[in-house]
């Protein structure tokens, strides 16, 4: 019986062993296994992590910060997010929680707010607070967000669904990142039902959705900006180029009217470019449109940043790129006789664009051509107060001449001194911006909007609201709302 | 031996010390700890003088273990869990002291098989039974829930231990045509092996199941020596296996989910529903590293408190093992059954007679595999099923009979050195 005894053993030993193995494979496994679903693992891990704050511009106003919530005999320390500025700036913020996992600044800077960036310094720091049992302490984030002229914004767009968003033209900081409906971070982690059931004018209400840098409308008359940079950069247009508006443009045949929706069409005659912009004249731009061709435009999107994801420093997956759309999807037309050049200089055609983008193009216009790398974190500091990394302006694009953009700028001066956008005029200060109002075919639900950039001469902040499901102008709607944030900033 | 004894306790109190910020509270529990098995030791020591000296040792460190997991996942449950060792001892003490000479238990090998039996077939007696998880396990009698499976076990092991020698002689040699023994021999075999299988399907305990044939081939294999009972049994198994896996939902909801969720851990994997458990427990082995988050910093319980793994701290305590003390702590555990079947077998080979032997390696062996099914179930290497890991997880009923088993090795044990010297 002995044989067997051993034989015995050794069949026990080789299973054992193969447990052993197993066990070892779930750690060669372990970073495929981390990113599933359901795992708590790395999420828990992190919720014993004291996660930096997140503060406004003035490093005083805090947006996200950790709270102690429990001291247990055994374990550790946990901290849950709180939001003390709630719906304020839950976007760009975002939020880091257990049940929904993260979004926004939360997701995108997970790793210096957790500390376990790839920085030595903070490495070796962490080892040792590891080895210690201390409390692993995360970085803090300076955003660019001014609190008060977000609080200005938020409250102006409140009970719309739309967003807004202003930048330094000069550097690209973004100083105010509004979307409306918003949601309250506070409530994500188990009251999610109560963000779910908000209600707003628009269907769905998508308050998780960021406006700002996914929202996608249809840009209308703002986008006369991009193709009027396009005639003016091409040299065969200048602002006083005279042109003549039967009220009308005839495009395969067909007449478009200026505006669609009214009895008699608008006509005004021989006009200048200039007074075509001011006037927001879709006859002219047809034309203008049909005249450069619908490659000629799309090329000066491009040059805009339409066709990318502005490199704002959120999750990729809450950008969207701007331009043309077909079946959901960016859409960029290997045959331009495929788009229709006319209804593209007017932003109609299939245009999709980010109020980002729209602001985008009007700090390029601001700041001679140059489209500054658009930013939302200023710094990051480490828990003994050094700044670990310092956001520098950096060119994103170059988009027009300085020549073409001071033409633009004067152009788009007199659309709010004397044109459609008058209501952005505020006293003391000149505003340039371009209205816009897009037809989704259905009354009552356009899309409007307001791009600006103050002071003219020298610019300071340039804007864009946007608002869905609009039975007025942009003119009317928008522009009111982009006035008050750029009086908020220039204060 | 006293230095293998100390240094096992002095582990426990290392381990239970770690716990926490050093409590007085979590030192009182070490000192409790050091001072049951120092009393455990003279126990051994005055009756059974012989006897293996790591066995014991072993024993302790491994409840140790359990014990500090325990504390970690719900101090309360380490109370409970402590005063189930007391018991254990005590039930191992009155064992070691009382039953001078074990082989009287040969004389009532049938009485031992009938009452297995009837262990087994309580749950599924009315007002009586319990069920929990799926498996009607349990007896409750007032507030006292015990589970009497982890007794049938020792007696099982006792009865074939006892039967198998009085005929591996006819069963090895066989008679009758093609030699294969007759129904005399076998019969009372199978007539209590085919009852306890009955009644463990009944009750839905597939681990249980499982164990138990493993036991009952790997002893009819050692008392024959003959490979064709081996395969008999396996295809026999494997039948059994095929129709159950076709009759029971159950047992195929176990086995999608492991195809599932373990080796390939492929997207069909239901993480949410049936196969949470398992795909918690791979996370939390997988989580665990090389060396573990640490005692006290793994992520076993939910902010609310709650386990992550349902069950962690009885069937799943392996996982709650290798996600804090890692691959190294896993494998620790894993090298500790291997030294305790190593050494129960060196009983089993120096024992002379075949009742001895036989119950050695039986008890060795039913404690050896039921360390590996639970374990590889846990960690996705077979399809799960859940019974307790000898000595560590949390279970009155589970740490008396293991304490049991242990003193039936050290009696053998000592027997054998007596004799030997």
């Amino acid at each position: 019986m002995n044989a067997q005894v051993r034989r015995l053993f050794f069949v026990l030993v080789g299973l054992f062993v193969a447990l052993v193995l197993m066990t070892t494979y779930w750690l060669w496994k372990a970073p495929d296994l981390e990113a599933r679903q359901g795992n708590p693992q790395v999420i828990v891990q992190q919720l014993t992590i004291d996660r930096g704050t997140i503060y406004a511009a003035d490093g005083k106003t805090v947006f996200a910060r950790n709270r102690q919530v429990r001291k247990k005999a055994i374990g550790r320390t946990w901290y849950v997010r709180t939001y003390p500025t709630g719906e304020l700036a839950a976007r760009p913020v975002g939020y880091s929680t257990i049940e929904r996992s993260r979004t926004g600044l939360e997701e995108s800077l997970n790793d210096y707010l957790t500390g376990s960036n790839a920085n030595l310094d903070t490495i070796v720091n962490n080892t040792i607070d590891k080895l210690k049992g201390i409390t692993q302490r995360g970085n803090d984030v300076v955003t660019t967000i001014d609190a008060q002229a977000q609080r200005t914004a938020q409250s102006a767009l409140a009970g719309q669904c739309g967003a807004a968003v202003a930048l330094d033209p000069k550097t690209g900081k973004v100083l105010v990142w509004a979307s409306q409906p918003t949601y309250n971070p506070n409530l994500v982690e188990g009251h999610f039902g109560q963000i779910a059931n908000v209600s707003a004018p628009c269907e769905p209400a998508a308050p998780l959705l960021d406006r700002v840098s996914q929202g996608l409308f249809i840009p209308g008359s703002t986008f006369k900006v991009v193709t009027a940079a396009a005639a003016l950069d091409s040299g065969h247009v200048t602002p006083s180029t005279t042109f003549n508006d039967p009220g009308y443009c005839i495009e395969y045949g067909k007449k478009v009217f200026n505006f669609a929706d009214q009895s008699g069409p608008e006509v005004f005659g021989t006009v200048t470019f200039a007074e075509a912009l001011e006037n927001s004249i879709n006859a002219v731009f047809c034309d203008v449109g049909k005249e450069l061709g619908a490659r000629a435009v799309l090329d000066q999107a491009k040059k805009f940043g339409f066709y990318e994801k502005p490199p704002v420093e959120l999750p990729s997956d809450e950008i969207s790129a701007s331009g043309l759309y077909r079946n959901g999807r960016l859409y960029d037309p290997s045959d331009p006789n495929a788009v229709d050049p006319g209804r593209l200089a007017f932003g109609q055609e299939r245009l999709q664009v980010t109020p980002l983008q729209m602001a985008l193009v009007a700090a390029g216009v601001a700041n001679d051509g140059i489209v500054m790398r658009p930013s939302l974190v200023d710094r990051i500091v480490s828990p003994e107060g050094k700044v670990i990394k310092r956001t520098q302006p950096d060119t994103w694009k170059e988009a027009i001449t300085p020549q073409t953009a001071a033409e633009l700028t004067a152009m788009m001066t007199a659309v709010v001194e004397g044109g459609t956008g008058t209501a952005a005029q505020i006293p003391g200060v000149q505003v340039a911006g371009k209205t816009g109002t897009a037809e989704t075919g259905r009354p009552g639900e356009n899309d409007t909007w307001f791009i600006a950039f103050a002071p003219a001469n020298n610019p300071q902040v340039a804007v864009a609201v946007a608002l869905s499901n609009q039975s007025g102008t942009g003119g009317a709607t928008a522009a009111p709302i982009a006035k008050e944030i750029i009086e908020a900033l220039l204060g | 031996m006293l230095v293998g004894l100390l240094t096992a306790a002095g582990f426990a109190a290392v381990y239970i010390a770690r716990q926490d910020v050093v409590s007085a509270e979590s030192l009182s529990y070490a000192a409790f700890f050091i001072a049951l098995f120092v009393a455990a030791h003279v126990v051994v020591r005055f009756a059974l003088p012989n006897a293996d000296p790591f066995l014991l040792p072993l024993g302790g460190l491994l409840t140790a273990v359990g014990l500090t997991m325990i504390y970690r996942i719900d101090p309360n449950l380490a109370l409970r869990q402590g005063l189930w060792v007391v018991v254990g001892l005590a039930a191992f003490a009155l064992l070691v002291v009382f039953l001078r000479n074990y082989r009287t238990l040969d004389r009532y090998k049938y009485i031992l098989g009938l009452t297995a039996i009837l262990l087994l077939a309580l749950p599924a007696v009315p007002h009586l039974g319990r069920t929990i998880n799926g498996a009607n396990l349990w007896v409750g009698i007032g507030g006292l829930v015990f589970q009497p499976g982890e007794f049938a076990k020792v007696l099982l092991v006792v009865f074939l231990a006892g039967y198998l020698r009085d005929n591996r002689e006819v069963l090895s040699r066989g008679s009758g045509r093609f030699g294969i023994p007759s129904l005399k021999h076998f019969g009372p075999l199978f007539v209590i092996w085919g009852g306890a299988m009955l009644v463990l399907f009944q009750t839905n305990d597939l681990g249980g199941g499982l164990l138990y044939f493993s036991i009952f081939l790997a002893m009819l294999w050692v008392a024959t020596a003959r490979w064709p009972y081996v395969a008999v049994g396996l295809g026999l198994f494997a039948a059994g296996a095929f129709a159950l896996y076709h009759v029971t939902p159950h047992v195929r909801e176990r086995v999608s989910i492991w195809l599932d969720c373990s080796w390939t851990f492929s997207k069909a994997c239901p993480v949410f529903d049936e196969g949470y458990q398992l795909a918690q427990s791979i996370y939390a082995i997988s989580g665990g590293g090389f060396f573990g988050q640490g005692l006290g910093r793994g992520v076993l319980l939910t902010p609310e408190g709650h386990t992550y793994i349902p069950y962690l701290e009885t069937d799943f305590i392996f996982a709650a093992i290798a996600q804090e003390l890692g691959l190294a702590g896993a494998a620790g555990v894993v090298l500790l059954y291997i030294v305790f079947c190593y050494r129960g077998f060196k009983i089993a080979l120096q024992a002379s007679d075949g009742f001895s032997k036989l119950l050695a390696v039986g008890l060795t062996a039913a404690l050896g595999i039921q360390a590996f099914i639970i374990m590889a179930g846990v960690s996705g290497l077979i399809p799960l099923t859940g019974i307790t890991l000898p000595f560590v997880s949390y279970g009155g009923s589970s740490i008396v009979a293991n304490f049991l088993v242990l003193g039936l090795l050290l009696m053998v044990s000592d027997r054998v050195n007596r004799e030997g010297s």
